[in-house]
């Protein structure tokens, strides 16, 4: 069932809370007590304290509005894309959440897509108008499959919790070299009579300072990793046809073009990762995805069916060695769930016209063009600038009235 | 006295257990009931699709009547039964009848070019798709609630509540393989 994986990530999520808390502050503390030898501990951890509380603040109340706005995302609605908004909302039915999330659409030629929303009731998708138009129908599927089941595992909720915590650690380790640097150390000299002590915690201060955010940091990855394996798995099951997304990041990663508005932080939220171009054939300790090749062997491999335990399965024999990827709890039921046959045909070349004017028409949307679908059939465009009340069907020779 | 207040301690310990016991299953009968509605709305849309459908195709399609008068015909039939059962078998039919009218459709080219059909064709497909994967979101939970009034403790719970094993929603798996492939590209 899904609910033990749900649950399952609510324990990871607080145990990353409280080891990555108590190592922030860990570092306040010793920070802290390098400055001011006394009580300066309990001011390193006060400082450590609210930088944390703000960054908080700021990604619960505005993360996702803040996120939305950077990638230059437009929220759209069922008339805007009416096959996108009906895929959402199959997997929203699949995934059995309560609320249908918001979708946006970026105009950007990179295929891609994130979800965002701590909790389930005030999430979104976004794609990109890329994956709009190289994309058919089940891969579409398959990739909102992936980022629902992100809202479902209630991944974004952990992947924020532990993003504060790695903020707030590379904050307070910035804070504490620079002023390091920019101090002359005079005053530092001064407090030295404290003697030995003070050189064991400027000892342990510098260390903590260079390897803390080191180690926050491969945590972060290692986690953001198996959450894409994680919902991948889920999108087999939610689809019920894992060919759907394996083809999909096939096209996706096949694609030379660059997202403009992804940058370092808002990487690891994509489907694949918009920055590194090049494959990425070695999941190496710094990346936040695994390399795209494997999740596609993967998903390829499982073929006695699309739940959790083939998936389970698809993943040992690829990575050649067992892992536990999916908690004990999940698997233990006998479901098996079928693949279903594809909606559309497995043509040798594929006609993707119609998704590829579909994604104009939704451009032209985006930027206030109207639409007339007249009766005999055809579809007038009419852009913004257009001054005329009444306009000529260039078909059928229809006149249709143009409303203000 | 030691007894009998250790006694009485077990008796309302036991107590909430069981009003534990009767509220998560009232939640999983909810869950269940939910479920259902999920699917009963796709059905609802998938009724209200087809006059629309058989309006925007008879212009065009003048072999099929046959066909269009038993997709009209298993409508009625299917918005008239009221049991998961009956449902099942109906909506059935129904998914066949529309499967065939896809495939027939593929003859009449003028009709696979035109902008109303197209949409609806994407609506048609959306919901047929929606009503599969309530269906497998539905019986899941119906797995679930009927394993937990089964199995001890709970079987205890939902015997004296009356709790019922609820129906699964099974489709033939003869009208869902009838259901043909179809290109969009």
């Amino acid at each position: 069932m899904m609910w033990e994986l749900i649950q399952a990530n609510r324990r990871k999520s607080m145990i990353i809370f409280i080891g990555m808390g108590m190592l922030l502050i860990l570092i306040g503390y010793v920070f802290g007590s390098f400055y001011l030898p006394n009580n300066g501990g309990f001011i390193g951890v006060f400082i450590a304290l609210i930088i944390w509380a703000v960054l908080s603040m700021i990604s619960y109340f505005s993360g996702s509005k803040i996120l939305l706005s950077v990638s230059a995302a437009k929220e759209i609605n069922k008339e805007d894309h009416p096959q996108l908004y009906n895929v959402v909302e199959e997997m929203r039915i699949a995934a059995n959440l309560p609320n249908m999330p918001k979708i946006y659409v970026i105009a950007d030629p990179a295929p891609n897509a994130f979800a965002t929303g701590i909790k389930p009731e005030n999430s979104a998708i976004t794609v990109t108008a890329g994956l709009l138009g190289t994309l058919n129908r089940d891969e579409l599927q398959g990739v909102v499959a992936h980022e629902m089941s992100h809202i479902m595992n209630r991944d974004i909720l952990l992947m924020t919790f532990a993003g504060i915590m790695l903020g707030a650690i590379v904050i307070m380790s910035e804070i504490f070299l620079r002023s390091l640097w920019f101090s002359d150390g005079s005053r530092y000299k001064s407090k030295s009579d404290s003697g030995q002590g003070q050189i064991i915690i400027m000892v342990v201060a510098l260390v903590l300072a260079i390897l803390a955010p080191i180690m926050a940091q491969l945590l972060y990855f290692a986690i953001s990793r198996k959450r894409e394996y994680l919902a991948d798995a889920s999108a087999a099951r939610l689809s019920r046809y894992p060919e759907g997304l394996a083809s999909a990041l096939e096209k996706i990663s096949s694609s030379t073009y660059d997202l403009k508005t992804a940058n370092k932080v808002t990487a690891p939220m994509f489907i694949v990762n918009p920055l590194k171009k090049k494959g990425m054939q070695i999941a190496n300790l710094t990346s936040t995805h695994p390399p795209i090749t494997e999740r596609i062997k993967i998903l390829r491999t499982m073929s006695q069916g699309a739940d959790f335990k083939s998936y389970q399965t698809a993943f040992n024999s690829v990575k050649g060695k067992q892992s536990s990827l999916i908690p004990k709890s999940g698997l233990n039921k006998t479901e098996v769930i079928p693949i279903i046959a594809p909606l559309t045909d497995k043509s040798p070349v594929e006609n993707l016209a119609d998704s590829k004017r579909q994604v104009g028409d939704l451009i032209m949307k985006m930027n206030d063009y109207r639409f007339i679908d007249c009766s005999c059939g055809l579809r007038i465009k009419i852009p913004p600038d257009y001054k005329g009340a009444t306009i000529t069907c260039p078909r059928c020779g229809k006149v249709h009235q143009l409303t203000a | 006295m030691l007894y009998f207040i250790i006694f009485i301690v077990i008796i309302v310990i036991i107590g909430f257990y069981f009003v534990g016991l009767y509220n998560s299953l009232i939640g999983l009968r909810n869950r269940v009931k939910n479920a259902w509605a999920q699917i009963d709305v796709q059905l609802k849309r998938r009724h209200d699709l087809i006059p629309n459908l058989i309006e925007t195709v008879k212009g065009y399609m003048t072999y099929e009547k046959q066909l269009m008068e038993n997709i009209t015909k298993f409508r009625s039939q299917a918005m008239s039964s009221n049991t998961v059962g009956e449902k099942a078998q109906t909506e059935g039919l129904l998914s066949g009848a529309l499967g065939q009218l896809k495939v027939a459709v593929e003859n009449y080219p003028d009709l696979k070019a035109n902008q109303n059909y197209l949409a609806l064709q994407e609506e048609l497909t959306s919901t047929e798709n929606k009503i599969s994967f309530a269906r497998q979101a539905y019986n899941d939970q119906v797995l679930f609630f009927n394993n937990k009034i089964q199995m001890f403790p709970s079987n205890i719970v939902a015997g004296m509540f009356g709790f019922k094993l609820e129906e699964f929603f099974e489709i033939e798996d003869k009208t869902e393989k009838e259901v043909p492939k179809v290109s969009f590209n």
